[in-house]
């Protein structure tokens, strides 16, 4: 057993982090928000990084690298709260085209859902419609959508479905929609790591500055036990994340669908836990727009019920301890 | 303890709600969050109604031109308006909530009699200025000046996180004195007209993308010596007094205001689709709620014995911080609940088709300055741990 990461996954990870830091700013990011969450551009530099690729064969133009590695690209995704449907457009490279090199954004959402909300509607090349029978894909410029004046995140901004959610041709080579909601589950656990790892970081950075009664903030215990609690979870969310990770590639470890629930679980945990601790921490700065702390908080209440809410994986747990004992 | 109503409760209850039946109907529509112009207007006309109608100031005494009404009506009133959803205190908030009650407890006749009856008639808006950027928790060591020229104050310096400052017409502000004195010996609560020149108003953004807070500076303003409230270099005292209202009684609307949202996250469960039923259907959330509505109506149990305490005492006392600190966190659990229940109708802060879905999305964003606002969460342990256990202090 070997769990730590190896040379080229620290590489792959450093890459990621300092493309972010780079080129994505929180001050960058905040920017997309006048263009719908979405730049061209920038998907195709993301693209290049080998966002979307990177789980193709290097014969098909891929990085030929696997799951445990598109874990540790999407933490970093998280971690710089990039916007955009990254992981549908990850999870259908290969499959439907231009999906692997930037130049198609796929989103996606199940057919089952009731809000029939669309995250990203006018800049999406294609949307994926999941349900039991497969994935379908559907031309979203045929949709009547109406644009929601309030989303939730700024940076997710979201249109409502109005008219009739079309059947879609079946994308060819998802055999099982269970398999590709696992696989959505994991990535969405490894982006919700990188936020809540973020939100420690702002909270740790800020309470070393601020003072009050003259010292920082960082010194009353009240506050050193939030943050300690903030890392807690991040690192046992990481543990379940990189396992999920692990487990995808090579399923002779152990169950896919346990390793994923538990990732899923424990990192939306963090993700909203520190979220909220982070905007605790900040006091009245806290609730200002200006800061970005808010920012974190509001993409974690975005991620969780991506690929399956809190009940359905808690459940699914629940389901497979049952059959386990 | 005798928790029954009496026969003249039941009839203040038919009156007034005979007189919401009555009035509500015609009020138009609340203005946006951003018309700030508006909403004054607003919150002011139905603070006007409430005092023609006999129930502006329903705890303040008749000497000052409130009800005086008995703890009982207090509560009956509170009950009545929020079912009815009669408009919410709004703007209105300061002063009939907290600088009424100080000016009621520490001002001169004159001050009383100047101020008294125009907040209750909702003529005078009120704000309060007490956080700077560098004194939020640690609000003793506020530094904004205020130094004697004869019969004046010239104020320099700035407040943070002012709400309403944009519309109000007046100011509780505390300003620094004696800065030779120790940190709470050197502080004075003055009354600040508004319209002083000397003065900037800047909005706040917040996370909800509206602009209720400001930073004010000040440059020179000249307020009367006539406009202080206690002694010089009194004002820390004052403010504990601001304080013990503010936090004492100023959540009770709230609370009830809670307890509707509750019911109101039970009917939205059973509109919920999942799978072939609907949310409700998942007993993990009906116990869920079952356990909110319990930590609720234990909390408004608790809210009537320490009014029954605060009208034997005059003031509010510490118990105040164990509400704030357990209503807003409450609240915010109560609205979390909502967010998952609500599921992927949670990415719009805004109704989805036919769900009532928005108000959640709304109150689970702005509930975060709850455990912020009027004193931390933390501050409010402190608090507690230190003044009513007798904790020794860490700092
Ligand atoms: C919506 C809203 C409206 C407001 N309206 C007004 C208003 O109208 N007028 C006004 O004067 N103020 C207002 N405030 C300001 C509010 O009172 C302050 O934000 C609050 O007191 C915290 O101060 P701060 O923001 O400076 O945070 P800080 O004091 O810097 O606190 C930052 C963090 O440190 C923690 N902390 C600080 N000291 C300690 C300690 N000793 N032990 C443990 N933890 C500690 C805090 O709990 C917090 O988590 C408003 C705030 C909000 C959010």
């Amino acid at each position: 057993m070997d769990f730590e990461l190896s040379d080229d996954q620290v590489a792959l990870q450093e890459g990621l982090r300092s493309f972010c830091q780079g080129r994505l700013p929180m001050a960058a990011v905040r920017e997309l928000e006048a263009t719908g969450g979405i730049d061209r551009a920038l998907w195709r530099e993301l693209a290049e990084m080998g966002v979307f690729a990177l789980r193709l064969p290097e014969a098909d133009g891929g990085v030929g690298l696997g799951w445990a590695d598109a874990v540790l690209a999407f933490e970093e995704l998280g971690r710089a709260i990039v916007p955009g449907p990254l992981v549908w457009t990850h999870l259908v490279a290969g499959l439907v085209e231009g999906a692997a090199e930037g130049t198609a954004i796929v989103g996606g959402l199940p057919r089952d859902d009731q809000s029939r909300l669309v995250e990203y509607a006018p800049s999406l090349d294609a949307l994926v419609v999941l349900d039991d029978a497969g994935a379908w894909l559907v031309d979203p410029s045929s949709l009547e959508l109406e644009p929601v004046a309030h989303p939730l995140d700024p940076l997710v901004p979201v249109w409502r479905v109005t008219g009739l959610l079309p059947q879609g041709e079946r994308i060819v080579g998802v055999e099982d929609p269970a398999a590709l909601q696992e696989q959505g589950a994991a990535l969405v656990a490894a982006t919700m790591l990188g936020v809540a790892e973020a939100a420690t970081d702002l909270a740790v950075g800020f309470a070393k500055e601020r003072v009050q009664f003259d010292r920082p903030i960082g010194a009353f215990q009240a506050l050193k036990h939030l943050m300690a609690d903030m890392f807690v979870r991040a690192e046992v969310a990481r543990g379940a994340v990189y396992a999920a990770g692990v487990t995808l590639d090579d399923p002779a470890v152990g169950s896919v669908r346990r390793a994923v629930a538990a990732a899923r679980i424990t990192a939306a945990e963090a993700a909203l836990g520190n979220g909220k601790t982070c905007v605790q921490v900040h006091g009245g700065m806290g609730y200002t727009w200006e800061v970005d702390a808010h920012l974190l908080l509001k993409r974690a209440y975005a991620l969780e019920p991506a690929f399956g809410g809190r009940e359905e994986w808690e459940e699914a747990m629940a389901d497979l301890v049952a059959q386990a004992g | 303890m005798d928790l029954r109503y009496s026969a003249s409760d039941e009839q203040f209850r038919k009156e007034l709600r005979e007189w919401l039946g009555d009035v509500l109907p015609a009020i138009p529509p609340e203005p946006g969050p951003h018309e700030w112009a508006e909403r004054r207007a607003w919150d002011t006309t139905w603070q006007r109604m409430l005092f023609d109608a006999g129930y502006a100031g329903i705890n303040w005494p008749t000497e000052y031109g409130g009800r005086g009404a008995t703890l009982t009506e207090q509560l009956i009133f509170l009950e009545e308006t929020t079912r009815a959803g009669a408009p919410y205190i709004g703007v209105n908030f300061v002063g009939v909530l907290h600088a009424g009650p100080t000016i009621m407890a520490e001002a001169t006749e004159e001050q009383k009699a100047a101020h008294l009856p125009r907040i209750l008639r909702g003529e005078e808006v009120w704000c309060q200025g007490f956080s700077e950027p560098g004194a939020g928790s640690d609000l003793a060591s506020l530094s904004c000046k205020g130094e004697r020229d004869g019969d004046e104050y010239v104020i320099t310096g700035q407040k943070i996180w002012t709400s309403f400052a944009q519309i109000a017409d007046w100011c509780e502000l505390l300003v620094r004195t004696d800065p030779d004195a120790p940190k709470h010996k050197g502080i004075t609560w003055l009354m600040f007209p508004m319209d002083t020149p000397g003065i900037e108003i800047r909005e706040i953004r917040t996370i909800v993308g509206s602009s209720e807070f400001s930073e004010v500076f000040f440059d020179g303003a000249r307020v009367p010596v006539a406009n202080r409230v206690g002694a010089e270099n009194d004002g820390w005292r004052v403010a504990m007094v601001t304080f013990g209202f503010e936090r004492g009684t100023g959540f009770i609307s709230d609370l009830v205001e809670t307890d509707r949202l509750i019911a109101e996250l039970a009917a939205l469960a059973r509109k919920v689709t999942r799978r072939s039923g609907t949310a409700w259907d998942d007993v993990a959330l009906r116990r869920d709620i079952g356990h909110l509505q319990a930590e609720m109506d234990a909390l408004w149990a608790m809210t009537k014995r320490n009014l029954a305490q605060a009208e034997r005492h005059g003031v509010p006392g510490p118990a105040g911080s164990v509400v704030k600190v357990y209503y807003s966190e409450l609240f915010q659990r109560v609205t979390d609940l909502a967010m998952q229940l609500l599921g992927r109708a949670g990415l719009s802060r805004d109704d989805v088709g036919e769900l009532a879905s928005g108000t959640f999305v709304e109150e689970r964003l702005r509930s975060t300055s709850f455990t912020i606002a009027a004193g931390t969460s933390q501050i409010q342990r402190n608090i507690i741990a230190e003044r009513i256990l007798g904790l020794p202090k860490d700092r």
